[in-house]
């Protein structure tokens, strides 16, 4: 399967390894693969494919995992620049 | 939208489109739209013979029983969310509905309220027995709901007491879209409800095959897809809003050229058009194949080529003393539109972030308009010889 990639080096992703219990559940969410276990702890693979949804920081119980969650839409950010919105969203 | 969407209306948790919506979400047109439906009152889609099948009796009421397949009124609507017609406002009742003959061993899944989404859902347990537990994600894909925070804990949790699942069912497992999980703890809602969470597949057609792995997701069950033929359908959303500007525009030159002053023709129509259908369809079609990683780039990049091919086709390149304005006028403007089109595809994608974004828009949004307006310039410099 091709592996879209966006800009370089730009994701707010951010792990912190001694707080992971290796439960699994951001590999289980991640719609871009980003994570994989491996000796009962999660490990990134590559940063540049996270599209900041933000599910595996809401889905880790030990909260290891933080992520300035977002759309990657141009229109929605021009909205809320336009509306004076706080945060960019869908609608 | 997004896919996204993904085709993000054809996932389970559908649809991503990201976005909608990607859309995948959203976010952009495919998302979720431009208008909002606050203040508005709560219209659903009628419960009816074309997708309602009966009601069963539970200990929690009659439930709707819902049909597997698409009839030609769903399908009808689809096509006509896809291109933007009532799409704020497709939207189905939330609650409990069921599928074949769901007893209280049957499995629970959990989608949105957007009718797109749910009928996806549905088709997808055609032949299976189980409970579909709608969220009131104000006619929003899961996708994108999830991004907002509709597709939540709290509304999952509200949900759960007022349907009375529990008393519907034997055991203590929702099946949620796996797209769902950003606006979702699975943790939190086994907290606060003792049901517990998982994740099942990205897309709605895998939900079979991942039940009769014992509820495992393959690996490729998990990623978000975003093929040609994803990538293809969500244009159809992304040419809308333009087209509607291009009619607009055209019937005010038409006006103008009524009126006396000559200022529509096919020739200084069609390369607009073009610049069009390149940022809106070309260039998120071919994504992969265009070099660079910056939408607005390589909408810029076609749209340079079509600039010099629409030149030259029309005799303005090499440039002319006499016409060099309109020459140079096109090429600050075609790649603008392009451009700017491409650039709202990030919208649609499905691997695209906030950050990505804000960081491509840094650069591209002021050449963007700095570009198209220095091209009015030059073509009014160029209408006003032409008199």
């Amino acid at each position: 399967m091709r592996e879209y990639r966006h800009l370089r080096n730009v994701t707010t992703l951010a792990y912190d390894a001694e707080k992971c219990t290796g439960c699994g559940m951001c590999s289980e969410v991640c719609p871009q693969a980003v994570f994989f276990i491996e000796d009962r702890k999660a490990h990134i693979r590559d940063r540049d494919l996270c599209m900041e949804c933000g599910a595996c920081a809401r889905n880790c119980p030990s909260a290891a995992i933080s992520v300035r969650p977002g759309v990657g839409c141009a229109w929605a950010i021009l909205l809320s620049e336009f509306k004076g919105r706080t945060a960019p969203s869908c609608g | 939208m997004a896919d996204a969407k993904i085709d993000p209306e054809k996932s389970f948790e559908s649809g991503s489109s990201r976005h909608e919506a990607g859309p995948r979400c959203e976010c952009s047109p495919e998302c979720c739209g431009w208008s909002s439906a606050e203040g508005r009152e709560e219209r659903y889609i009628q419960e009816s013979g074309h997708w309602v099948d009966r009601r069963v009796e539970t200990r929690a009421g009659s439930v709707p029983v819902v049909r597997t397949k698409l009839s030609r009124l769903d399908i009808l609507g689809k096509v006509k969310a896809r291109i933007g017609i009532g799409r704020m406002n497709y939207k189905v009742e939330p609650g409990l509905y069921a599928v074949g003959n769901a007893r209280p061993d049957s499995p629970v899944f959990v989608s949105a309220n957007y009718k797109l989404s749910f009928d996806t859902l549905r088709c997808g347990l055609s032949g299976l027995d189980a409970w579909i537990l709608v969220l009131d994600t104000k006619g929003i894909n899961v996708w994108c709901a999830a991004g907002k925070g509709t597709f939540g804990t709290d509304e999952l949790v509200e949900r759960i007491e007022k349907s009375g699942l529990d008393r519907v069912v034997s055991h203590r497992t929702l099946i949620l879209p796996q797209l769902g999980a950003p606006g979702v703890a699975a943790h939190e809602v086994t907290r606060r409800t003792r049901f517990k969470v998982v994740y099942g597949p990205v897309r709605a057609s895998d939900i079979r095959r991942y039940l009769a792995a014992g509820m495992e997701a393959t690996p490729e069950m998990r990623r978000v897809r975003f093929n040609i033929k994803d990538r293809f359908v969500l244009t159809a959303i992304e040419l809308t809003n333009p087209f509607k500007y291009l009619v607009v525009a055209t019937a005010v030159f038409w006006v103008f050229t009524l009126l006396g002053l000559p200022l529509l023709s096919w020739k200084a129509w069609y390369p607009y058009l073009g610049a069009i259908l390149i940022g809106g369809f070309i260039v998120p079609v071919l994504l992969p194949w265009i070099p660079g990683r910056p939408f607005a780039w390589k909408g810029w990049l076609l749209g340079v080529a079509w600039a010099v091919f629409v030149n030259f086709k029309q005799g303005l390149l090499p440039l002319a003393a006499e016409s060099w304005e309109q020459a140079v006028a096109r090429l600050l403007i075609l790649p603008a539109i392009s451009a700017f089109l491409a650039m709202g595809f990030t919208g649609s994608s499905t691997y695209t972030s906030l950050s990505g974004v804000l960081k491509e828009m840094r650069y591209a949004v002021p050449a963007i308009l700095g570009s198209a307006s220095a091209g009015v310039v030059f073509l009014l410099i160029g209408l006003l010889q032409g008199f």
